[in-house]
């Protein structure tokens, strides 16, 4: 270690900008989050006080309560979420493994065939996507969100879970086959378990974006019964707008389910990204 | 010799991963590509040729429209490129020094903006600015600075450059990220031999680790440039589908929404909005060439 990586100063001054940066990049969420639990008056009084036991108050939340069915947008972000990371995985494991296990024509331009839709964005097809959904009856069901994200999660699935597939050893799949085990049983028994960690940080790319998405329910699923949180909190947001107490209410609890993924997540996540997986 | 027998594992396997993507990726594209190609006349679709592009490009109307969001657009690039990008590099480049206390909180706290949905950046940052509110004057004032504050998201000059920082705020993580991974994968030996050398602290950052890391830096760049002219959720959650004030936050994600799903008064023009859809599906493919043909080829990879 040389002196100026040892440096007090330079320390002390790395230190004083990511504290800087974070404080920016933390300051909205407490903003919103602290006011979401103050009286209307306090808000506008003194918006960066805590609240305390005078201009503590929760209406924001009671109207948000009343007015929006928060809790069946949540259920809806909730099965598109799971549905499409359940088909993601499934799907892309199986035709990575197909990739990287097997020799067979053709298998090169699988590979560059799928992988196209890595750097082009499926929004591209918006037209054609909903006149599909329009002919099939799918549209305002949540089936054509899961089918869409699907789509959409396939490409970089299938290219990062093939690269963790062929580190997979051939000893153990071909000590299966003169076991007598099929090739479905090599694939769900031996090789699923073993790409775990790459199965879980494909998931938690794909997880975040399509909780997140706006666009697709915007155009395919705008309907009551099958808003997604997100769109359910911009459109509740945009009729209370000069209601502060709901809309501070309605983004704190739009905020917290996310929050709580980051929190269980977060390793896992940083552990992906900083994997070079993506490379 | 045998005749080859047919391996029907292969296509199990493959069939549904296919049939998912091609459906609803793949066809829907091409499609949106033929679609561009056609017009609504008497309630069947026609044949037009490019005639949609003319409208597009000649129509003064349309093309006004179009310049404005595709210029708005590059600007919307410019500012992620300068800001975004920078910020990220020099945000990791601290992290990744060596026995830094707390690196890990920090990271995690850094990347919380990225995880939270458009819908939620854009209400909360438009309550920060919001003059009515008057916490951005309100800490402005306190720092003396007071008489700078204008309500940004609601002038022409300065709605789209603060919607841009916005976006910036929320994406730092990605470039954060990335390049905190390459800057890390960089081994000790070689920093070890540059102090050797003499070379250290900041001349070792920008003699070393700079070169090494330029191929993530285009990763990168390719990453923002797809991301920005593809963007649409942010400017629609903050400014409507409007994209005010008078369209100066107007992008190509904004404007083919409104043209192909129709908005106020103006109906839904599927194959206007296919045309759209066609330039921005140019802009990107020509914007990912460049980057692979012309940029990634040349950047030197260094094999550790």
């Amino acid at each position: 270690m040389n002196k100026a990586r040892r440096n007090p100063l330079n320390v002390a001054a790395a230190h004083g900008i990511l504290i800087l940066y974070t404080a920016i990049a933390l300051f909205p969420v407490f903003v919103i989050l602290i006011n979401s639990f103050k009286s209307r008056r306090a808000i506008f009084r003194e918006p960066l006080a805590l609240p305390d036991a005078d201009s503590f108050s929760t209406i924001g939340y009671q109207t948000v309560f009343n007015q929006g069915d928060f809790f069946l947008y949540f259920q809806n972000s909730l099965i598109v979420t799971v549905a499409s990371l359940f088909f993601v995985l499934l799907f892309g494991a199986m035709a990575a493994f197909a990739i990287s296990e097997y020799r067979f024509r053709g298998n090169t331009i699988m590979a560059l065939y799928l992988a196209l839709g890595i750097m082009i964005p499926i929004r591209i097809g918006t037209v054609a996507i909903l006149e599909l959904m329009v002919n099939t009856g799918l549209v305002n069901t949540l089936w054509a969100l899961i089918l869409v994200y699907t789509a959409q999660g396939l490409p970089l699935a299938v290219f990062i879970l093939s690269e963790f597939m062929k580190q997979v050893s051939d000893d153990l799949k071909n000590a299966g086959r003169i076991d007598g085990l099929s090739e479905y049983t090599i694939f769900f028994r031996l090789v699923l378990p073993l790409v775990r960690p790459a199965m879980a940080t494909v998931a938690v790319f794909n997880m975040i974006p399509i909780w997140n998405d706006l666009w697709f329910p915007l155009i395919l699923a705008p309907s009551e019964s099958t808003k997604t949180l997100t769109l359910g909190s911009q459109v509740f947001i945009g009729q209370f707008v000069t209601d502060w107490n709901a809309v501070l209410s309605a983004l704190s609890m739009a905020i917290l389910p996310v929050m709580v993924l980051y929190v269980i997540f977060s390793r896992q996540l940083i552990r992906g990204i900083t994997s070079g997986a993506v490379k | 010799m045998k005749p080859p027998r047919i391996r029907w594992h292969i296509l199990v396997f493959l069939a549904p991963a296919l049939l998912v993507y091609t459906t609803i990726m793949i066809f829907p594209l091409f499609n949106t590509l033929r679609l561009a190609l056609f017009d609504e006349v008497d309630q069947a679709r026609v044949f037009v040729g490019l005639d949609n592009f003319r409208t597009l490009f000649g129509d003064p109307r349309w093309s006004a429209s179009f310049w404005n969001a595709l210029g708005n657009n590059f600007w919307f690039f410019v500012i992620h490129m300068l800001v975004q990008n920078p910020i990220g590099i020099l945000l990791a480049a601290i992290l990744s020094h060596p026995r830094l206390r707390f690196a890990a909180l920090y990271r995690t706290a850094i990347f919380v903006p990225t995880i939270l949905s458009f819908v939620i950046v854009g209400f909360a940052w438009k309550l920060i600015l919001s003059p009515i509110w008057g916490i951005a004057p309100e800490m402005m004032d306190s720092v003396g600075l007071g008489d700078f504050f204008q309500p940004w998201l609601g002038l022409e000059g300065t709605a789209l450059t603060t919607l841009a920082l916005i976006s910036v705020w929320q994406f730092v993580g990605i470039p954060l990220m990335l390049i905190y991974a390459a800057l890390l994968s960089i081994p000790e030996e070689i920093l070890e031999a540059g102090e050797c050398d003499g070379i250290t602290g900041a001349a070792a950052f920008w003699k070393i680790k700079l070169p090494l890391i330029l191929p993530s830096i285009g990763i990168i760049s390719i990453l923002t440039f797809v991301g920005n002219f593809n963007a649409f959720d942010l400017i629609y959650a903050a400014q409507g589908a409007l994209a005010g004030p008078d369209f100066s936050t107007d992008i190509l994600g904004t404007f083919m929404y409104r043209t192909f799903f129709g908005f106020q008064l103006q109906l839904g023009d599927p194959h206007m909005g296919s045309a759209i859809a066609s330039a921005m599906f140019a802009i990107i493919l020509i914007g990912v060439c460049i980057y692979l043909f012309g940029i990634q080829t040349r950047l030197r990879r260094y094999q550790f």
